[in-house]
């Protein structure tokens, strides 16, 4: 074996013929002429009305339904949402059984609760129930009387009308209800934190709570951080409810609404799925970065991240 | 440092004469019923280096973890440094400290784990530095500064910016080894710091902590490394059990053990050693007849 043998009666380089596969070209043939009959009456079918839809995406009641509504109440619900979702996540994993009762509790009835209803309710119901808020002693109002108090011991007081169609309770309703699912998302990435990491932090002296932030959430973000991104695009969707508490400056409803004005139903449509697709599309390229951040340490170490850590040790 | 108060200096009683750093009397411990600390008692000197050997489940890493009250322990008393760990005495009744007083009890004490536990999530650098200016609140250029040397002393002073995942276990090792001096401690925990690497990569690790010992710092050691339990220590305790079977200096208890359980061990270990070795000098034979192969 040790010796070279002439190459002639040596097998060279393989060239096979590879597998053959007719199944792809006939799938492909499907496909294309599915493809071929939604493009044609997408661009012939003159009920589609692009040019309209095109129109209505640029009106400025829809642009600001757009920024005002669904970006910032998906933004304004998500950060709501992650902040509490975290909270409750240590919460559930807390020593103290009343803690991890309330977070139980918590997740249970808000993961039960349909979103629509949940809007609905804090539209609608509240403002039945509760009106005016009147923020002060806990039990003041009936203490003051009992004591025959002249101050009803009340700081100050809100009609729940003056807030009840604003986005600010759009960001209430789909932030709690968010917290919730983020809750799970967050108590299973702490969870996926080695003990050992725990343990080493305690072992150098850090107290728990800092222990958590600097050393337990950061490499929990890499399992947090995917599933998050989902729920973003979900409640980029999930803003189109806000009619439930009839929150009208939001992308669906406006655009929705020159559609149906003009009787244009379909241009309407269009005009909002285009939006969607495009934020949804950004936030996706977004989340990819964000991986890769909270993922560093795990694979190689991005080029900036290099060039940040040379300049430090530079000058020893 | 006083090599006066060593050898030999400690009974089983927890009484010296001198200040021991770590005292500790009639400690037990047991999980789910289970008892792993029968009444340990134990006194380390300050510079002493003392090695606990003993079968697997004899309690040496339980007891380890008693003394930085990574396990809190259910009878018996451990003071380092003259604190008493994880309570308080109030005119004879001992109230559990907080966490946030246990933390500080902790700073004292480094410690080295089996499995490294390094933070993946931090270059080298960032992980010694994290303690010093996290729970001591220490200048980041000063820290830095002694990050970088303590880098250099563990050999791995081109290393900062490497997150642990792209150095081998023996050099995670001695990153956590810097990680823990960082703290500046008086005591320095090392549980098995060398069983979960390669044998190749063993050697390095123990240079460096043999080097700490020669510099004077006071280290209890969970090994089951001989050489240096022999070479090193100044101390040696067999447990097993959950007890204290016998201990003393390291030319008196490896060469010549009183009791039939610690020579049994011994024997054990040896058998394991010259195992190791046969198969230390048949890999090199191997990676030898490889060299020669393509040529």
């Amino acid at each position: 074996m040790s010796t070279p043998a002439a190459a002639a009666d040596r097998p060279g380089k393989i060239h096979a013929r590879p597998v053959r596969h007719p199944w792809r070209w006939v799938a492909i043939a499907v496909i294309l002429v599915v493809v071929a009959m939604m493009v044609s009456s997408v661009v012939t079918n003159p009920n589609w009305n692009w040019s309209f839809a095109f129109e209505i995406m640029q009106q400025r009641p829809v642009i600001d339904g757009l920024w005002k509504g669904t970006i910032f109440g998906t933004i304004g619900a998500m950060v709501l949402g992650i902040v509490l979702g975290i909270a409750l996540a240590v919460m559930r994993l807390s020593t103290n059984p009343v803690l991890r009762g309330v977070a139980f509790v918590y997740t249970w009835f808000f993961r039960a609760m349909p979103r629509y209803v949940l809007l609905a309710i804090l539209g609608g119901a509240i403002a039945v129930l509760y009106n005016p808020i009147d923020i002060g002693i806990p039990f003041g109002q009936q203490l003051s009387k009992a004591l025959g108090l002249g101050n009803d011991l009340t700081f100050f007081s809100f009609s729940w009308n003056d807030i009840s169609s604003s986005i600010w309770i759009g960001i209430l309703g789909l932030g709690l209800s968010e917290a919730a699912y983020m809750a799970e998302i967050a108590r299973a990435g702490i969870m996926s934190v080695d003990r050992g990491q725990t343990e080493a932090a305690h072992a150098l002296g850090m107290p728990p709570g800092k222990t958590m932030r600097r050393i337990v959430l950061p490499q929990a973000m890499r399992v947090i951080v995917p599933p998050t991104g989902n729920e973003t695009i979900a409640m980029v969707k999930d803003t189109s409810l806000f009619i439930a508490a009839s929150i009208i400056t939001e992308l669906y409803f406006q655009a929705y609404g020159f559609g149906s004005r003009s009787f244009q139903i379909v241009p309407g449509f269009m005009a909002a799925t285009l939006w969607y697709l495009i934020v949804c599309s950004i936030l996706m390229v977004g989340q990819y970065y964000l991986e890769r951040y909270y993922g560093r340490g795990f694979g190689a170490p991005s080029k900036a991240t290099r060039r940040k850590l040379d300049t430090i040790t530079a000058g020893h | 440092m006083s090599t006066d108060t060593r050898t030999g200096s400690s009974t089983d009683t927890g009484k010296s004469t001198g200040d021991p750093l770590v005292h500790a009397v009639n400690v037990t411990k047991a999980f789910h019923g289970n008892e792993v600390l029968k009444g340990i008692d134990m006194d380390v000197h300050p510079g002493e280096v003392v090695c606990l050997l003993g079968p697997s489940g004899s309690g040496k890493t339980t007891f380890l973890r008693c003394i930085n009250q990574l396990e809190s322990i259910d009878g018996g008393r451990i003071w380092v440094d003259g604190d008493l760990m994880g309570y308080e005495d109030r005119s004879g009744t001992l109230h559990r400290l907080t966490d946030k007083r246990i933390a500080a009890q902790r700073r004292e004490i480094g410690m080295v784990f089996q499995r490294f536990n390094l933070f993946p999530h931090l270059t080298a650098l960032e992980n010694i530095m994290e303690a010093p200016i996290q729970v001591k609140g220490e200048k980041k250029k000063a820290v830095r500064e002694r990050a970088l040397a303590l880098l250099d002393q563990v050999g791995l002073k081109d290393k900062p910016s490497a997150y642990p995942a792209q150095l081998s276990g023996g050099q995670q090792q001695r990153i956590a080894i810097a990680r823990a001096l960082a703290m500046q401690p008086k005591l320095m925990l090392f549980d098995e710091p060398t069983s979960a690497l390669d044998p190749e990569l063993v050697g390095e690790v123990l240079r460096v902590m043999r080097q700490l010992a020669q510099d004077g710092m006071t280290m209890i050691v969970v090994t089951h490394e001989m050489g240096f339990a022999r070479d090193v220590a100044d101390r040696v305790v067999f447990m097993d059990g959950g007890v204290v079977v016998e201990q003393g200096p390291p030319s008196e208890v490896i060469s010549n053990p009183q009791h039939e359980r610690t020579r049994s061990f011994l024997r054990r270990m040896r058998q394991e050693e010259e195992a190791h070795e046969k198969a230390l000098e048949e890999a090199a034979h191997l990676a030898g007849l490889g060299d020669e192969g393509p040529a």
